[in-house]
């Protein structure tokens, strides 16, 4: 699949030295107050810098080396955020990289007029603007995107998509947007331009994956503003206990106040660095899922809503159902033997070429051995399907058969003074009933039988289908079918609802509802006709190989044009969500052990009893903060694969998500710090450091 | 402690679980206006409007809500400190007490305007009949009566959908005051009556002592008064101020087992009851259910270790009462925030002080005020859901409404008042002259005393660590200026939530949506309130009551 070939490692070797070179740009304190958590250890680590240049100088009463080593430290920390947003850019800026080779700059044929062999002029594509008309054929990189109003042509797309098999585009109908740099293989055709430059389509993507244009989403803001709020709490309860321990220091007569250094240190292992560091490379990774999944989204939020819906429309066809119908049995009429009636409805649909023609053709061949035969060998003449009539078939010598929908049929034996047997009307409720579609094959007088046609349910679809509803997602298909068809369907795909006999004002009436009680709803739609619902729905999946219209209306592109990818949107949104959780859980939880390590090191002189609560049994004071620190500092790094990847979603229903990841972010947070200080503190000790 | 105390404890948690549903459901009933009661009083809540000129069905929006409430408040707060300077010119005090100093009137008049009750001045000894009945009484109703409006408020919130309104801040006061704490006030003062609670306008009375040659005086001043109707509403009110200085350590305030034990259950009803009401009203009782759960679990091993702590030391604390009621009197009256005390805290062990200390510290939200301990732990709901929303893979929701930036904003501002005010009061005090000046113990004990001071303020919780010379114009006022905060810095976020909430649609739930009723739920809400509480005061408590513990351990 191309999201294969699109992926690439997670620490792609060129990214790290170039995000390594970026973490040292981003140290500018520009950069750094968009980002309040991260802000607030940029200024202590200008803090304690200057109290180390004042311990140097003899000043204070720290050893240099120590207040050194905590300045060194906190730029660290700064530094491993900047490096986690830059890793994640990084692998952005490579897939705009890749794209931007597909937008070389080329020479468009403009038409002075929208018809084939018109004279045209050749001018630079970056030159063209919309509703211009521009000539391409075989060999030539369509200049900008637009949609095909004559000709057809296949077109190598696989500069956007990654998919090398050629796509037919022609005008008119759903298959009429062209992209911008992709190539024609074969033909000709005349296009509408219907961006101008710097809006294409490839244009919209580069600034996504590159995260230029990223706006934070609600749900970021959000939680900025919990962050925040709690850099807050800690920066006063670390500021008060400069007071605090002064009060300390006189009552106990013995120690000091606090020194800036240690102050410092407890502040920047309290206030929430760990989510705040990784919150932007877990947002840009999100737009980077969703881009390596093949799907365009026009903004963040888009990607984030998907996270929420909770209600999916999916079309029938193609999604839930093989693309179409198939014939899986003959049940001859009275008189009428099973091969007779197969060999009747092979002929009737030798020059069929739908796919349900195309299958009875395949079933008389498997199941009754009845070779195909050359049309113009038997003299017969076709009879298209056309939608005066609504019957096909075939004009032998002194024959004929038709096969067409029960009551056209019935109609057109009325007229050859036949009409439709007792057994052949129970055949025909009975495939009705089952969701399938009967096709009567009858000639002259003579009713033949009938066909059963049916729609393939895809496999594995009703196990997506219940995993859905665990994740809390309704499903309803959509289809134009009628109401008997579509609940037998139903019924088989497992789908929660579903709308039969669907015309986009129902559609989009059906949507509105559901929004009204509040729900969120997703859908994918490739025709014009779509649009309205599209631009209704809250994520509105539009196909590439869908129109203009459709891709305009929609909030996201699937470049695979795959129904079914739906799925996988909400899973990354929901998986965006869980990691931002998940982090900021850990994030506070591994406060506590922060405090066992800091607070009783840094008391040590004034109230040497708080040494009880040293549990980690840390070696010296210096070496306690120094270890809080580092830990810190080290946590932010090994968590950017866990920010880049995301945390995983199960579809397990929110309570045992819920408790899953409670286990192992909040107790594990609570767990590992203790854990990693005493380490990082065996280290510092074992290398004669402290 | 001794089986017949933890009995003791049992007994009276189960009677308070008894009384939880009748009476929240009857509370979700009249405040509503439904229900026998509000039927038979109809006539005079409308004749009330008719003279206040109140429009009883106008629906205001949440800044208009606050107004009135604000406006309302700020009135009280006027008439009280009035009411207090004018004292001498005032009837009814027939011991002929003088006016009160104005940072006095002010820290007072705040006090029980925001539902504090905190207690610079001394009791019996301060004010006279006329003002602790116009002024303190009346607020110990309204400021009670302000804190459900509130609620009600932030109930209608979660309840309504695309609504620009939160209700009537003048029908819900008539109403809480009205259906729900005069009637409760009533009864419980006409017990406390025959239990020897005293309720007199008659001054204090004069008796011949026993010893002569003992005692400096040969006749003894007792101090008497209205106090029964007092005494009922400050206990049911969660404001605490009691009649005499000692409060309910007071013979005549709580003179037997029996009253000790319908003050105690009065501290905790209405917020425990109120928590059922709230299941109601936003019609799934099982919301309701998991607050008071909640509650409960933060409440009961807090009380097992005062308890514990306390086992033995009985200095400080009434003989009559002993240690299971003095330790259960003490976590009760913090956990919600009343604030009345039957034994001195300062004479508790370190643990044992640091019980109620930790209570008021986590926000007053377990049990908490009349009203405002709920809407506080709905903040704190909000907090945990969102967070634990984010970990399940959605835009965080809780009772069907989306909690969004706005919310965020809002229930941060509420978690950081109180915080922020207690540790900002207790720098300032410790840092400067007069602060230091109050502090009558040495070492981390006093360090404790000032803690527990602006914990209790800036919590509206209102109770002493004794030990802490208060009465001065610099912690008369710090400590109003941090009742202030802690109280409308508080509602006005909340009210804010709940206007911004009404304007939501309502997200029907799913298997996808997080439930608020399990136990995990309450696991999560009460990790939320017990982490934040920690996190914002384990450097302070550390260089208090833990050093003193561990330094008691230390010489033991």
């Amino acid at each position: 699949m191309s999201s294969s070939a699109r992926s690439r490692k997670l620490f792609d070797r060129r990214i790290l030295a170039g995000a390594a070179a970026g973490a040292l740009l981003k140290l500018h304190p520009r950069q750094q107050i968009r980002k309040p958590v991260m802000f607030v250890v940029w200024v202590c680590a200008v803090l304690t810098t200057v109290a180390f240049v004042q311990a140097l100088a003899g000043g204070g009463s720290e050893r240099p080396g120590f207040v050194g080593a905590v300045a060194a430290w906190l730029w660290a920390t700064v530094a491993f955020a900047n490096f986690a947003e830059a890793v994640a850019e990084g692998r952005g800026r490579a897939q705009a990289e890749a794209l931007r080779r597909a937008r070389k700059d080329v020479t468009a044929k403009r038409l002075q007029s929208p018809s084939h062999g018109a004279p045209f002029e050749l001018v630079a594509a970056s030159a063209m603007r919309k509703s211009e008309i521009v000539f391409v054929q075989a060999g030539d990189v369509i200049p900008c995107d637009g949609e095909a109003i004559e000709g057809v042509a296949s077109v190598d797309e696989s500069a956007v998509t990654g998919e090398s098999a050629p796509v037919i585009r022609e005008s008119g109908g759903d298959r009429s947007a062209v992209t911008g740099g992709t190539r024609i293989l074969s033909d000709w055709l005349i296009v509408r331009v219907t961006a101008n430059p710097g809006e294409a389509f490839l244009d919209r993507m580069i600034a996504m994956v590159e995260g230029a244009r990223r706006q934070k989403t609600p749900n970021e803001i959000a939680l900025d503003i919990l962050l925040a709020a709690l850099t807050i709490v800690f920066l006063v309860a670390v500021a008060t206990l400069l007071p605090f321990s002064d009060y300390a220091a006189f009552v106990s007569g013995q120690g000091a106040p606090l020194t800036v250094t240690v102050l410092v240190a407890l502040l920047v292992c309290l206030i929430p660095t760990t989510i705040g560091s990784l919150l932007s490379a877990i947002g840009i990774a999100g737009m980077d899922r969703m881009a390596r999944a093949n799907v365009i989204a026009t903004s963040g939020r888009a990607v984030e809503a998907a996270g929420d819906v909770d209600v999916l429309l999916l079309d029938k066809t193609g999604t839930i159902t093989l693309g179409n119908r198939q014939a899986t049995r003959f049940v001859p009429g009275e008189g009428v033997t099973e091969h007779e009636l197969a060999d009747a409805a092979q002929l009737a649909s030798l020059a069929d070429e739908t796919p349900e023609g195309r299958s009875i053709v395949t079933l008389a061949k498997e199941k009754y051995g009845i070779r195909e035969r050359k049309i113009h060998e038997l003299k017969a003449r076709f009879i298209p399907f056309s939608a005066h009539t609504r019957m096909s078939g075939v004009d032998l010598e002194g024959r004929e058969i038709r096969k067409g929908a029960a009551d056209t049929i019935e109609d057109y034996l009325d007229t050859r003074g036949g009409r439709l047997t007792p057994r052949v009307r129970a055949t025909i409720d009975d495939i009705a009933r089952s969701g399938g579609t009967p096709l009567v094959v009858a000639g002259g007088k003579r009713v033949y039988g009938v066909v059963h046609l049916q729609d393939i349910v895809k496999g594995g679809i009703r196990e997506r289908f219940a995993e859905l509803r665990r994740m809390g997602i309704k499903t309803v298909m959509i289809t134009g079918d009628n109401p008997l068809t579509a609940a037998a369907i139903a019924a088989e795909s497992g789908v929660d609802d579903f709308l039969a006999q669907a015309t986009p004002e129902n559609k989009l009436s059906l949507i509105r509802d559901y929004q009204a009680k509040g729900h969120l709803v997703a859908m994918t739609g490739d025709g014009t006709n779509d649009a309205p619902a599209l631009a209704q729905a809250d994520v509105a999946v539009a196909m590439n190989t869908g129109t203009q219209a459709a891709k305009e209306a929609g909030n996201m592109v699937d470049l695979d044009s795959n129904p079914t990818k739906l799925i996988e949107v909400v899973e990354i949104g929901k998986r965006m969500l869980i990691t931002r959780g998940s982090l900021t859980t850990f994030s506070l939880a591994n406060d506590v052990a922060k405090y066992f390590a800091v607070l009783p090191a840094a008391f040590a002189v004034t109230y040497p009893e708080l040494g009880r609560l040293n549990i980690m049994h840390l070696a010296t004071p210096e070496s306690a903060i120094l270890s809080a620190v580092i830990f810190n500092a080290l946590i932010i790094v090994a968590l950017i694969p866990l920010a880049l990847r995301g945390v995983r979603y199960r579809p397990v229903g929110a309570s045992r998500l819920l408790r899953h990841n409670l286990l192992v972010y909040g107790l594990g947070g609570l767990i590992a710090p203790f854990l990693g200080i005493k380490l990082v503190d065996l280290v510092l000790v074992g290398l004669g450091l402290v | 402690m001794s089986v017949n105390g933890w009995l003791q404890i049992a007994v009276t948690l189960a009677l308070l679980l008894a009384l939880v549903k009748p009476l929240g459901a009857a509370m979700a009933a009249v405040l509503e206006g439904r229900g026998w009661l509000a039927r038979w009083l109809a006539p005079l809540e409308r004749g009330l409007y008719r003279l206040s000129g109140v429009r009883a069905d106008e629906d205001m929006d949440w800044k208009a809500y606050t107004m009135a409430l604000l406006a309302f408040n700020a009135l009280g707060l006027a008439v009280v400190m009035a009411l207090q300077m004018l004292q001498g010119l005032l009837p009814l005090n027939p011991d002929g007490l003088p006016g009160v100093s104005p940072h006095l009137a002010f820290n007072t008049a705040t006090s029980f305007a925001t539902n504090t009750n905190w207690q610079s001045y001394g009791g019996e000894t301060t004010l006279g009949y006329a003002v602790q009945m116009l002024g303190l009484t009346v607020q110990n109703f309204v400021s009670a009566a302000t804190g459900i409006a509130v609620l009600l408020a932030l109930v209608r919130g979660f309840t309504r959908a695309r609504a620009a309104g939160v209700g009537n801040f003048w029908v819900d006061l008539v109403r809480s005051t009205l259906y729900v704490l005069l009637p409760l006030s009533l009864l419980l003062a006409l017990f406390l009556a025959s239990q020897g609670v005293v309720q007199t306008f008659r001054g204090a009375a004069e008796a011949q002592v026993l010893d002569p040659g003992a005692a400096p005086e040969a006749v003894q001043h007792i101090a008497r008064g209205p106090a029964a109707s007092q005494v009922a509403i400050k206990q049911l009110g969660t404001n605490g101020g009691g009649f005499f200085n000692v409060n309910s350590a007071h013979p005549l305030e709580n003179p037997t087992p029996l009253s000790n034990l319908a003050e105690l259950l009065s501290i905790l009803l209405i917020s425990a009851a109120l928590c059922y009401s709230f299941g109601r009203m936003v019609r799934d009782r099982r919301q309701g259910w998991a607050l008071l759960a909640a509650m409960f679990v933060i409440l009961v091993p807090l009380l097992a270790l005062a308890c514990v702590s306390e086992s033995g030391n009985l200095e400080g604390k009434e003989t009559r009462f002993g240690v299971a009621q003095s330790s259960m009197w003490a976590t009760f009256t913090t956990a919600a925030s009343n604030g009345s005390v039957n034994s001195m805290h300062d004479s508790y062990t370190p643990l044992g002080g640091l019980v109620p200390m930790v209570l008021m510290q986590l926000g007053e939200v377990v049990f908490g005020g009349v009203g405002s301990g709920l809407y506080g732990m709905l903040v704190f709901a909000i907090v945990a859901v969102f967070v634990a929303g984010l970990m399940v893979g959605r835009t965080p929701e809780y009772l069907g409404k989306k909690i969004e930036a706005f919310e965020m904003k809002m229930a941060s501002l509420a978690i950081l008042a109180p915080c922020l005010t207690v540790l900002v009061g207790t720098a300032v005090a410790v840092a400067c002259a007069p602060g230091r000046a109050g502090v009558l113990n040495p070492g981390p004990h006093g360090f404790s005393e000032i803690l527990y001071a602006f914990s209790s303020a800036g919590n509206n919780n209102g109770s002493a660590f004794a030990g802490l010379t208060a009465n001065t114009p610099f912690y008369n006022l710090t400590l109003a200026v941090a009742m202030l905060v802690a109280r409308y810095g508080v509602i006005v976020p909340v009210l804010a939530i709940a206007g911004s909430l009404a304007r939501k649609k309502s997200v029907p739930a799913s298997s996808g949506t997080l439930p608020t009723h399990g136990p995990l739920f309450v696991a999560l809400l009460v990790g939320t309130v017990l982490l934040v509480g920690a996190l914002t005061f384990a450097p302070a408590l550390a260089l208090g009551p833990i050093i003193e513990h561990l330094q008691l351990l230390g010489h033991s």
